[in-house]
């Protein structure tokens, strides 16, 4: 294996284009390091872009837009002064990822290409309407999170292609976002389910709600159905029933060792509903 | 010195918890453990395990490794021993042990070892594993017990079910346990309330943080030595001697610090292959589990299927109890379905009584003793049929334990008259307990169960030298798993009479001191201890001697009380006392070095009762439980280190919540295990757990010195029945089936409310 | 396979060593540097018996590979003592009896001391979160998080 350390995200497409084999990215290596220890995978040439400026880099543009770079770790993020006040959910799902000592080094880049169901960050990210720059050979273009994973494990990022950073919409007055995942225990378990609402509010009633599912599917879900059943409501009983019924239809989950189709459809309606109250409340508190 | 048989006899060092020897070695990263040894020149080992659960060995290809620069030794079944034979039952645990380690003819089980390579890396070690090409013909596969004893299920072994199995059977079922007393069905016909109730609970593993570890070197000459992580050193002397064809006292074993064992290092996985491996190759070879390996091929517990009835009166007497306990440990014989037998009923003072056990073999790892082996799932079946009997009569679950529960002379219900035991008292130390009145919250339930375990007396070798400046040590054979150490120099400081920190205890090798059991049935204390305490009597009675020469007085003249000799009254002379520093400072011309030893197999361990309290919480939405308080009321017989005993206590019951919660050995169709990673093996994260608190109940062991009973088995014989039906009163939900997990308990309230 | 030079500093101490590129820190710890305070549980970051710090933060060593320790600073459990001197954790740990086999603590140590110095004054709840990546089998972690509170206690009142 070959191990890389480029200065730029430019240099590492070529790194990349240049390589035969496999080729695997490094950011935080909380799964890379996992798979080559298991031999799920291992790499002829890894490419490490830890090193390229910027990649650290939290920052707020005058927009209010974010700009979280690939490297960011999950103990940064939730570190930092701003964006947790913005973006709670984004972050508390990217703070459940794993121990302390994991929340060390895992980024949301990585989270994300990883491109397991069942990755916390990622529905809190869907939900937010966050986006990725994907830089390539022909440039960089942006792509919305929900398109990057396309079944376990496979992203849509073509060879020599890496993400550059991940972009989160301004908040704006109004708007909250909570994300919720079940567990057995409390700590150290990948999700069975994941949950995000996010949503904007005016007085009362809701205006915009974006709800996104994880493990429930080949891929974290973005539910137009569950969306709907919450704009334009107080977050009634009602609007709530009706959330939880659309979160548990749009599940097309698998039996495993981790849970079983029949208790992932339930709490996905259970979890759509907390998330959604949470959610809510912040949104009215931001007003 | 000898106990009186009551609570008040008094010590001056016993019962106090000074800090123990190995504590600084611990906490500064000194400690060395198994992965922790270096030899010179050392290779490092790997092994190729079956990804399928049953299938003949067709071909192994090991030439592609061989070639492989730093690659100096593959090996296979031919490199051990070929004259150890396959015999049924128990009788053929040798040759079940070779076979384990590496596989003959047939892989048993996902991860059963094939080969071994050693190489001058990890990393070639474990590239040149991946070049090892096994041929394999697919075999059919059966991991579940019931469907092991179904009349289809393909068969593990012909030829290795022992006398005990009653005809008809299917060939999986390899031994039977069947005993009781009195005339259950007329004990039935008696009760005004009767339950029978069906139960299951999965395999388990030990969960040791330290994966098991090696280093051994074995030359042309048949000498080797091992240093290892293991529970009994002289067990894995004997069996690493005979599978190698290698002579016992050739070969010299030391215990390295050990990363937790809980019954899982009483054997041997990788001694044996380092061995042959160094034999090969000539040189130091390492061997160390990944995480993987500890989860596929060493001994998880045996996984259970259960029947339990038992009859009561409206009064709580019980009059008829019944179980029959059906137990898989893998592809061998060895489930401990007697111990599951003998303990279900045992805290209960029984006049019809009756229990069968049997084990039964299927395509899993060959099970290994996980504290109580066995006890835990005959107590949750048990505890949690008479708690439902409590619910239906309306019943004190505490005060029917109370009304029916074993004492002082009790017919066990596996036969034997108990002498002085303990469990009436945990039982009223627990319904005194404030655990035990405080209000519950809404969404919480609390359940109680008793638990009991028999605790084991064992070989024992014990060696104590006195120094020249009145300091002591001391050489047992027991490795330390929980603070023993310090226990062995508080017992010896109470007898010689000489401060805890003069004495230092070390875990001997097998060449420096006889032999010795594995540190397993709570022993230790027990047996190491007896053997500490005969051990410090030898040498005071030899300084006691040396005093008398020296005052020229009778031996039988002279005391010896606090560290001094002194004349026994005014008619044996006046004589100023003699400090213990003061004769051992001559003792080489005073007739030579001052030592003492002990080695016997003592008998009186005495058996130990607990009793649980568990206040639990369901999410009813879903079906997410937390332990939200626990309280564990636990006979010592007499604590010597009452922290470390605190110790004992809480670990049981945490690695009980763990069992009863979320633990479990996960098998897909394809009998390949799932989840061999602690992400997918839940073991309880401190997140998980509240504070545990303890209740040390002093009632002597008549079999001990100083009163000793084992503590470190029974703390987890309650736990899965104490939470089960803690859950259960919060789910409202009869809880049967173990992991009680989320999708669990979340299925059971859907099928309940229809 | 060429092997890469790294240079980094280790409780202090500036170290170089060379490594295969799949070598993880805490493989050149144990292979390479002799250095076996940190252990391997698992090898996947799932039980922090081989927590070090890396510039400060807390991190499994088996999930950093060695190559990307250069021109990091790594703190190991061998660093925690000054000296003679034990520091109040592992005193507490030894007091408390908040090991039992041991083979967890090195890595509670360093996971500890790391949670004191960000939070000097954290509830129980924090310290079983901040603690549960490092996986302890023997104690039910009552008696560790007793002693990570009290010696936090202790420290403040020292302060």
């Amino acid at each position: 294996m070959r191990y890389l350390t480029p200065a730029s995200f430019e240099d590492a497409v070529a790194m990349a284009t240049g390589s035969d084999g496999v080729i695997r990215f490094l950011a935080g290596g909380t799964d890379v390091l996992v798979q080559m220890r298991a031999d799920i995978v291992t790499p002829d040439t890894l490419i490490d872009v830890k090193k390229i400026d910027g990649v650290h880099d939290i920052s707020r543009a005058d927009d209010g837009s974010w700009t979280i770079g690939v490297a960011s770790t999950g103990a940064e993020m939730t570190e930092h002064d701003g964006l947790g006040k913005d973006w709670p959910g984004v972050v508390e799902a990217m703070d459940l990822i794993g121990s302390t000592q994991v929340q060390g080094r895992a980024t949301l880049t990585g989270n994300l290409c990883n491109a397991s169901p069942a990755a916390d960050s990622v529905p809190a990210m869907i939900a937010a309407g966050a986006t990725v720059s994907v830089t390539g050979p022909d440039g960089t273009r942006t792509v919305a999170v929900e398109d990057i994973a396309t079944g376990p494990g496979k992203t849509s990022l073509a060879q020599g292609e890496l993400i550059s950073s991940v972009n989160l919409p301004a908040r704006g007055a109004g708007g909250g976002d909570a994300y919720l995942r079940f567990i057995p225990r409390t700590e150290m378990d990948i999700a069975v389910v994941g949950c995000a609402v996010n949503l904007r509010v005016d007085g009362d009633t809701i205006t915009e709600a974006r709800v996104s599912l994880g493990a429930v599917a080949p891929t974290a879900l973005l539910v137009t159905d569950a969306a709907t059943a919450l704009i334009g409501s107080t977050l009634d009983d009602a609007a709530l029933d009706a959330l939880a019924a659309a979160a548990s239809a749009a599940c097309n989950p698998i039996d495993d060792k981790r849970g079983t189709i029949e208790f992932r459809t339930k709490i996905a309606g259970v979890l759509a509903k907390r998330a959604a109250k949470i959610a809510y409340d912040r949104a009215r508190a931001q007003q | 010195m000898a106990l009186d048989g009551t609570k008040d006899t008094a010590f001056k060092y016993v019962g106090t918890t000074p800090e123990r020897p190995d504590g600084f070695d611990k906490v500064t990263g000194r400690a060395r453990f198994g992965a922790d040894m270096i030899a010179p020149g050392m290779l490092f080992g790997s092994i190729v395990r079956s990804p399928h659960a049953h299938a003949r060995i067709v071909k192994i290809d090991t030439s592609k490794a061989e070639a492989l620069d730093g690659v100096k030794a593959v090996v296979t079944r031919a490199d051990f021993s070929s004259a150890l034979e396959c015999k049924p039952g128990m009788d053929g645990e040798i040759w079940n042990t070779l076979e384990n380690v590496m596989a003959g003819e047939k892989a048993l089980y996902d991860g059963h070892a094939i080969a071994a390579v050693a190489a001058t890396s990890n990393l070639i070690a474990r590239d040149a594993a991946k070049l090892i090409e096994v041929e394999y013909e697919i075999l059919p596969h059966v991991t579940d017990v019931d469907l092991a004893m179904a009349d289809d299920a393909p068969v593990i072994r012909e030829g290795v079910t022992d006398y005990s199995v009653p005809k008809g059977m299917h060939p999986n079922v390899v031994r039977c346990h069947d005993q009781g007393h009195g005339d259950v069905e007329a004990g039935f016909a008696e009760a005004d309330l009767v339950i029978e109730d069906h139960f299951t609970t999965e395999a388990t593993h030990q969960g040791y943080i330290e994966p098991n570890a090696c280093v051994a070197t074995l030359g042309a000459d048949g000498k080797g030595e091992v240093w290892c992580s293991t529970q009994g050193h002289w067990n894995v002397q004997k069996v690493c001697a005979a599978l190698l064809d290698l002579e016992t006292s050739q070969l010299r074993v030391t215990a390295s610090e050990i990363g937790g064992g809980f019954g899982g290092k009483t054997t041997v996985f990788v001694e044996p292959v380092a061995l042959a491996l160094s034999r090969k190759a000539n040189k130091p070879v390492k061997m160390v589990m990944t995480r993987a390996e500890v989860f596929r091929a060493t001994g998880p517990t045996a996984s259970t299927s259960m029947d339990v009835k038992i009859g009561m009166k409206k009064d709580g007497t019980i009059t008829a109890a019944k179980g029959v306990f059906r137990l898989q440990g893998g592809a061998f014989p060895g489930a401990p379905c007697e111990f599951t037998a003998m303990c279900a009923f045992a805290p209960y003072n029984l006049a019809n009584v009756h229990q069968t056990g049997y084990d039964v073999m299927s395509n899993r790892p060959k099970q290994a003793a996980y504290r109580a082996p066995g006890s835990p799932m005959a107590a949750f079946a048990v505890e949690s049929v008479i708690d439902e009997l409590c619910n239906q009569l309306g019943l004190d679950p505490i005060d029917v334990r109370l009304k029916n529960a074993s004492h002082e002379g009790t017919r066990a219900s596996y036969g034997p008259k108990f002498e002085r035991i303990g469990l009436v008292e945990t039982l009223e130390e627990a319904k005194a307990h404030p655990h035990y009145s405080a209000p519950l919250a809404e969404g919480q339930g609390r359940g109680v169960s008793c638990g009991f375990w028999f605790n084991h007396g064992g070989e024992t070798s014990v060696s104590m030298a006195m120094s020249e400046d009145g300091s002591a040590q001391i050489m047992v054979g027991t490795p330390d798993i929980g603070g023993s150490r310090a226990s062995m120099a508080l017992m010896a400081a109470e007898v010689l009479g000489i401060p805890y920190d003069t004495i230092r205890c070390t875990i001997a090798d097998t060449a420096s001191l006889g032999y010795n059991e594995i540190s397993h049935g709570s022993r230790v204390t027990y047996a190491s201890g007896l053997a500490v305490i005969k051990s410090a009597n030898a040498i005071v009675k030899e300084l006691c001697r040396r005093a008398a020469a020296k005052w020229d007085i009778d031996a039988d003249a002279v005391i010896w009380e606090d560290g001094y000799a002194k004349p026994s009254g005014p008619n044996a002379g006046d004589f100023e006392p003699l400090h213990i520093a003061e004769i051992t400072a001559t003792m080489g011309a005073t007739g030579g070095p001052i030592n003492g030893h002990f080695e016997a197999t003592p008998e009186g361990a005495g058996v130990s009762f607990a009793t649980h309290i568990v206040d639990a919480e369901v999410d009813k939405e879903t079906g997410a439980t937390k332990v939200v308080r626990y309280t564990v009321v636990q006979d010592a017989g007499k604590a010597i280190h009452p922290t470390y005993v605190e110790g004992q206590y809480q670990g049981g019951a945490a690695q009980g919540i763990g069992w009863a919660l979320n633990e479990e050995y996960i098998y897909g169709e394809d009998g390949r295990l799932q989840n061999a990673g602690f992400l997918d093996y839940r073991i309880p994260v401190a997140s998980d757990l509240p504070m545990i608190d303890t209740v040390i109940v002093e009632v002597p062991n008549p079999g001990h010195p100083f009163g000793v009973r084992g503590v470190g088995e029974t703390s987890i014989c309650p736990p899965l029945a104490a939470i089960a039906n803690a859950v259960s009163a919060a789910a409202g939900v009869r809880m049967r089936n173990l992991p009680m997990s989320p999708p669990r308990i979340l299925a059971a309230l859907d099928a309940k409310s229809g | 396979m060429s092997k890469i030079h790294v240079t980094t500093k280790i409780n202090g101490d500036t170290v170089e060593f060379l490594c295969d590129p799949r070598e993880t820190v805490l493989d050149v710890l144990r292979d390479r540097l002799g250095l076996t305070g940190a252990k391997e549980g698992c090898g996947t970051g799932d039980c922090g018996a081989c927590s070090v710090t890396l510039d400060g933060r807390l991190v499994c060593s088996c999930l950093v590979l060695g190559a990307e320790a250069d021109g990091k600073e790594i703190g190991t459990v061998e660093g925690i003592a000054q000296g003679e001197d034990l520091h109040p954790l592992q005193e507490k740990f030894i007091e408390y009896a908040a090991l039992q086999c041991g083979i967890c603590t090195p890595g509670i140590l360093v996971a500890a001391k790391s949670l004191l110095e960000k939070n000097p004054d954290p509830t129980e709840e924090q310290v079983r979160y901040w603690l549960a990546g490092n996986l302890c089998r023997c104690t039910g972690y009552d008696k560790i998080i007793r002693a990570v509170m009290d010696t936090a206690a202790d420290l403040r009142e020292a302060s």
